[in-house]
């Protein structure tokens, strides 16, 4: 048992899988002997060296279809866009031809590859640098799409989705890269398409991932100190999506409470609120809320940054307002 | 078809591959006029040598790199007109029955990594076929074909730097036939020779070479992709030719003065390299019997294609994901 970072996670999750298999490959801006800019792969380069942990130039297209042309030819690369943001700059590879190739194909090609990428606010970076955009990979048939969040969860995800034989998106938490958690020693190989239950409870649901999970858990405290408790769901992959465990929890409870990070239209929780509209109607108790970002790009100033992010405060209001109606 | 040496037969096959990909975008043509194909198409009608002289250099096992002009390039690897035909047509005998079309023609088995029609995307791509050759040290060079038009997009110059860098085994292609879709692509490029001019930037050597020339072609091939084999880094070939049809199959390319229509139409690849295997020997037999082979050919694939089945409603679900399905949710 060793205390880890979330950012040390990502490392150690990913030598894990490099000692493991000479195919896996590791690529981006920085991520060498740098270590990479939010320091999520350090000690990586001096393990594995320079060929198989790869500088690159600021080349977004050509990280992603130098991932795509190596994955299609054998190999099982691991691409870092720096920021999530930047995905915007490279949207053709990963949503035109890496998420389609193999439908196009009638499944001449795989896709073995993971794209991992620092995600979200609350580093007040400002509105090109702070983006959750994990629903931008929801919306396109092909990805599967990873949100860890935790130390534990960031390693056996990530083993499962090196070794998953199609393109996953590994999005992580900027907010989370500090925060530290006791982590096994030895192999963990976790199971994409898993959600976790977090806390049971029988008043409602809240279901959550990402940088949004420590929140929900402080915000469930306080809503049990008045009365109000709740189950929390941590989805962890929105694709697969383990709508099963989630269907489950909020049949248990009768309510559903999304808390996300991404601005409100379209957020991953409006697809999830539809599914539970559509199969679980009947035993819904009160109306399904979502908790979200207003829709706005986000603002610099930690003032204003701290006012669009959900935050523990906004998540027990809104949920003990709508509990009391 | 590899070709080690260029002599008299091993010209003829060249001469019976570029008769082939004439034939075939003839009958894709009139198939188009029939309804039987859908969608667009892009013809490669008088720009055959330059698949043709790359496919012959080309090892087996080496990776070709095409766009949505790309049945020439599939076929030229070995893939039957019948299967392209048929995925031209939507049929389950197709390519890859059905799913993909015209514009995505992909043939693992025969090296044919796919054909992109977002441009500038493949160049890239190419690179990490070749990026993976490397590190495998499989020997293998992915040749990557695209058109003037795409030396003007960002993903071009990603990749001509990252291949450099990297001193990636992967030949670049531009098949310089003078129009963007419907502008002159001098017209809006910064310099004469949008690939070759620019290649030097990237610290490779300005290659210019007669696309119409299938020997030429050929040659200037052969030397790249002995050079990326041989660990020596990318190189980047730019190929004059001209496209005698229109962009896609809605166009007419009138915009083309008639001038230049005729000067080029003048130096179509074929019949000139008819005339010089003539000089050289060959019997105007030999060759007539290479068209009239070939004219059954394409006869009997369009045959087998129209006989293919509309692909059913089990084709529609499949293959998303590794897994042969496509369920995002359980």
């Amino acid at each position: 048992m060793a205390q880890l970072t979330f950012r040390e996670a990502i490392a150690r999750g990913i030598a894990q899988e490099m000692r493991r298999d000479e195919s896996v490959l590791l690529i981006g801006e920085d991520i060498g002997a740098a270590g990479g800019v939010f320091k999520g792969t350090v000690g990586l380069f001096e393990e594995f060296g320079g060929v198989r942990v790869r500088d690159t130039p600021i080349s977004e297209q050509a990280i992603l279809g130098a991932a795509m042309g190596a994955a299609m030819t054998g190999l099982r690369p691991i691409a870092e866009i720096m920021f999530s943001d930047f995905f915007a700059v490279c949207w053709d590879i990963v949503a035109n031809e890496i998420a389609k190739s193999r439908y196009m194909t009638n499944g001449q090609m795989s896709f073995p590859l993971v794209i991992r990428s620092g995600n979200g606010g609350g580093l007040r970076f400002g509105a090109q640098h702070s983006q959750s955009v994990e629903n931008w990979a929801m919306m396109i048939p092909g990805l599967k799409v990873v949100v860890p969040s935790n130390a534990v969860d960031v390693i056996g995800l990530m083993a499962a989705a090196v070794r998953d034989p199609d393109p996953v998106i590994f999005l992580e938490a900027k907010s989370l890269y500090a925060s530290k958690m006791d982590v096994p020693d030895g192999e963990i190989v976790d199971t994409l398409g898993t959600a976790k239950v977090l806390r049971q409870g029988s008043s409602a649901t809240i279901v959550t991932l990402g940088g949004m999970v420590p929140k929900t858990m402080a915000a469930a405290e306080e809503l049990a100190a008045q009365g109000i408790d709740c189950t929390v769901v941590d989805v962890r992959t929105l694709v697969p999506l383990d709508t099963q465990t989630i269907l489950r929890e909020v049949s248990a409870t009768g309510r559903l409470f999304t808390v996300e990070e991404n601005p409100r239209v379209l957020g991953w929780g409006a697809e999830l609120s539809s599914i539970v509209a559509e199969e679980l109607f009947y035993d819904l108790d009160g109306p399904i809320v979502r908790i979200t970002t207003p829709h706005i790009p986000l603002p610099a100033a930690d003032a204003l940054e701290d006012m669009a992010i959900p935050s523990v405060e906004r998540i027990v209001s809104e949920i003990s307002r709508s509990m009391n109606q | 078809m590899t070709i080690e040496t260029l002599d008299l037969d091993a010209k003829v096959g060249l001469y019976q591959a570029q008769v082939e990909l004439r034939q075939f975008e003839k009958r894709a043509y009139d198939l188009f006029l029939e309804n039987f194909v859908k969608g667009t198409s892009h013809l490669s009608l008088g720009q055959e040598a330059i698949a043709a002289g790359f496919a012959a250099a080309m090892r087996q096992d080496d990776y070709t790199f095409a766009t949505y002009r790309g049945h020439a390039h599939t076929l030229a690897r070995g893939v039957t007109m019948t299967a392209v035909l048929a995925e031209l047509m939507g049929r389950t005998n197709g390519l890859m029955a059905g799913k993909g079309g015209s514009m995505h023609l992909t043939s693992v088995e025969h090296g044919v990594m796919g054909s992109y029609a977002i441009i500038g995307a493949h160049l890239p791509i190419a690179c990490g076929a070749a990026w993976s050759a490397q590190y495998r040290g499989s020997g293998q060079v992915a040749v990557c074909f695209f058109g003037d038009g795409t030396t003007n997009i960002g993903a071009f110059h990603e990749a001509l730097n990252f291949a450099a860098i990297w001193k990636l085994p992967v030949v670049f292609v531009c098949e310089n036939n003078l129009w963007m879709e419907y502008t002159r692509t001098t017209d809006i490029t910064a310099v004469e020779h949008p690939a070759a001019d620019r290649a030097s930037a990237y610290g490779m050597e300005r290659i210019l070479v007669d696309g119409n020339d299938v020997d030429a072609v050929f040659e200037v091939a052969k030397t790249a992709i002995d050079r990326a084999r041989a660990g020596e880094g990318p190189s980047m070939i730019e190929a004059l030719t001209y496209r005698q049809a229109g962009h896609s199959r809605a166009d007419p390319g009138k915009y083309r003065p008639d001038e230049e229509v005729a000067e080029w139409l003048a130096k179509d690849p074929i019949p000139m390299y008819h005339a010089r295997l003539l000089s050289e020997g060959v019997s105007e037999e030999t060759l007539a019997d290479i068209d009239r082979k070939v004219a059954a050919m394409v006869d009997l694939a369009t045959e087998e294609a129209k006989a293919g089945e509309a692909p059913g409603r089990e084709y529609l679900m499949k293959d998303v994901w590794a897994d042969g399905g496509s369920a995002w949710r359980n």
